[in-house]
């Protein structure tokens, strides 16, 4: 029922109208609340760190550039977006591929066994992925994977992929069976089912759960920090939490390179906001 | 949509499923058939299954037995302590400090977000010009790296920092805090900035759960004469009930092993008294930078099972409905 709800959204839309005074006051405060810091931040990147000192709430007085010039062509900003972006790939690829097969198993099969495999993999909701993290370590080590992408983008996929398969499969079942007949009438057989109809018509349900599985690797913090020893292989988080315990006394250049770090998750969210909020739907309530 | 298939438990215990029917006869092809159907149901399965098990399952067997060891993670454990290292991690009173900060975390996560979350969606929800501008802000935090998230914060909140010198300009020095160095401060400190950092998570999902809700109903109510209030609160949160179990499930499990945000903002020597650490911080501290590997998985095992325990807990009282239609829906 839900995942009908996000496959044809309710299309009756409420003429839209300026709300009243109120509606936007408090809206506006809620937006201070969330932005103020942020937007702190990025200024205060166009400061000296004397100004900083000097006044740690003013504005720039005069603007600079060199920070941000300096995170960009100095520091190894480059090479932790370029190291963060294959991580996040590779986890969002693997993800999806290995959610997507599952799930339609899960969904479009009979079979004995169907519900408990099931429940095997939604248990996996229960494994907090900070608990495991020694052991993977270790595991991680006699497999000789430390200080590679591998390390992290294994145990990531895993512990996606019980979400992933919870939030695909109602998607995969809600697909009428009716579809699936007249492809095999087609002569089409399951498998050309899965790749030529019920794919194109998930498509929703896949860009969600891969944003997910995206974000959730470009921020993770945990598992990079103790499988990726060697810094060339740092990830934006690991480079934004150095280069702050590195330079503590240059704040300046903190703001500048903190900033930067976040701009490619703002401009992600931003494009894939009702993305997400649409694929929950379907999560969140039967 | 109250459905009558069996319910699947989140916790374990599958209900095992009416078998499809059985064909009364079987010709050769059907045979054919009922085989190629078996290898496209494992060829498809085994790669998740393989990936799953061994990365997310195996390790957590794995903490469990090396628990058992005083082991410094240099070659096989050999010195079996039984359960001593339980033991230890129970009579550390920087551990008991963690467990108090986590229970902090925890509850306060839900009574401070639940409400803040609730009122936000409700007015984000509304109908107005800018909508779609306002939400987006309102996701910003929680968008944004854990890691940083706590940089930022830790800059503001140093005893130098803006938000002292903020307060101090509005006259309101006395207000001035060491707010991540003073030991009674610093947990209410990272309470603030998780909340800061995930109310936006909440909100994100009781606007979808919002948007379930027919619009058809609320018009109806309000042809009726409620006023906004009386919709809200007698149409819609009802309604919400579902999503609001689910968000308080998910930010419970959160609470338990939250990590980086605490990790990257609070200094470690504060830390190391306990004053900031959590369960997760403990384990890290003492497991990895430590090496102390047998007693950091005991604290892992300690993790897991209160994560598992409060899991089950909520589960059985407040989620059992909830399970049925939406995080586990039985396919058909």
């Amino acid at each position: 029922m839900a995942a009908n709800a996000v496959l044809s959204p309710t299309a009756k839309r409420r003429p839209v109208s300026w709300g009243n005074p109120l509606t936007y006051a408090l809206a506006l405060a809620v937006a201070a609340v969330s932005i103020t810091p942020v937007v702190y931040v990025i200024i205060g990147g166009f400061r000296t760190t004397p100004q900083i000192v000097a006044d740690p709430a003013g504005l720039p007085d005069p603007w600079v550039w060199d920070n941000y010039a300096r995170v960009l062509t100095q520091s190894d900003f480059w090479r932790q977006v370029f190291n963060s972006a294959v991580v996040s790939l590779g986890t969002t690829i693997g993800v999806v591929v290995l959610g997507v097969c599952a799930a339609f198993v899960l969904a479009r099969y009979t079979f004995r066994g169907r519900e408990v495999l099931y429940t095997f993999f939604t248990l996996g909701l229960l494994f907090p992925a900070g608990a495991a993290i020694l052991p993977l370590y270790l595991m991680l080590r006699d497999l000789n994977l430390i200080n590679s992408y591998y390390a992290v983008i294994l145990p990531q996929v895993a512990f996606a992929l019980p979400l992933t398969i919870v939030i695909l499969r109602p998607f995969l079942t809600a697909i009428p069976r009716e579809l699936e007949d007249a492809a095999a009438i087609d002569g089409t057989g399951r498998l050309g089912f899965l790749w030529r109809i019920l794919l194109p018509l998930s498509r929703p349900a896949l860009v969600t759960v891969g944003i997910l599985a995206f974000v959730t690797s470009w921020n993770a913090f945990l598992l990079p920090l103790l499988v990726l020893g060697d810094a060339s292989l740092h990830t934006l988080p690991l480079g934004v939490q150095n280069f702050s315990s590195q330079y503590t006394s240059d704040t300046a250049g903190i703001l500048a390179f903190t900033s930067l770090a976040m701009l490619p998750a703002l401009i992600f969210f931003t494009f894939a906001e009702k993305q997400i909020v649409g694929g929950l739907q379907g999560a969140v309530k039967g | 949509m109250t459905s009558t298939n069996p319910t699947l438990d989140l916790a374990g215990g599958a209900s095992a499923p009416p078998a499809g029917p059985r064909p009364a006869r079987r010709s050769s092809a059907r045979a054919a058939e009922t085989r190629r159907k078996w290898y496209e149901i494992i060829g498809l399965t085994t790669p998740a299954v393989i990936v799953y098990v061994m990365f997310v399952l195996v390790p957590m067997g794995f903490a469990f037995y090396y628990s058992l060891f005083r082991w410094r993670g240099v070659g096989p454990p050999t010195d079996y302590v039984g359960f001593d290292n339980y033991v230890l991690a129970f009579q550390d009173p920087i551990f008991l400090d963690a467990l108090r900060n986590n229970a902090i975390i925890v509850f306060g996560s839900l009574l401070i977000q639940g409400p803040i979350a609730l009122g936000v969606a409700l007015l984000l929800n509304r109908n107005f010009r800018g909508r779609t501008v306002f939400r987006l802000l309102a996701f910003v935090p929680y968008v944004l790296a854990e890691v940083t998230v706590g940089i930022m914060w830790k800059l503001l909140l140093s005893d130098a920092g803006t938000i002292n010198a903020m307060l101090e300009s509005l006259g309101l020095g006395g207000l001035v805090q060491a707010w991540l160095a003073d030991l009674d401060v610093v947990i209410w400190t990272l309470l603030a900035v998780l909340t800061w950092k995930y109310v936006g998570f909440a909100i994100i999902l009781l606007l979808a759960g919002l948007s379930n809700v027919p619009q058809e109903l609320n018009e109806a109510a309000a042809i009726d004469g409620a006023s906004w209030w009386q919709i809200q609160r007698h149409v819609t949160l009802p309604l919400l009930g579902p999503t609001i179990r689910i968000w308080m499930f998910l930010s419970m499990i959160g609470s338990l092993q939250v990590f980086d945000v605490i990790w990257v903002t609070s200094v470690p020597a504060v830390r190391s008294l306990g004053a900031s650490a959590t369960m997760a911080t403990y384990m890290v501290d003492n497991g990895f930078f430590a090496r102390l590997w047998g007693y950091g998985n005991a604290v892992a095992v300690i993790l897991f099972a209160i994560s598992f325990v409060a899991a089950v807990l909520f589960q059985r009282f407040l989620l059992r409905r909830d399970i049925e239609g939406a995080i586990t829906r039985r396919a058909n």
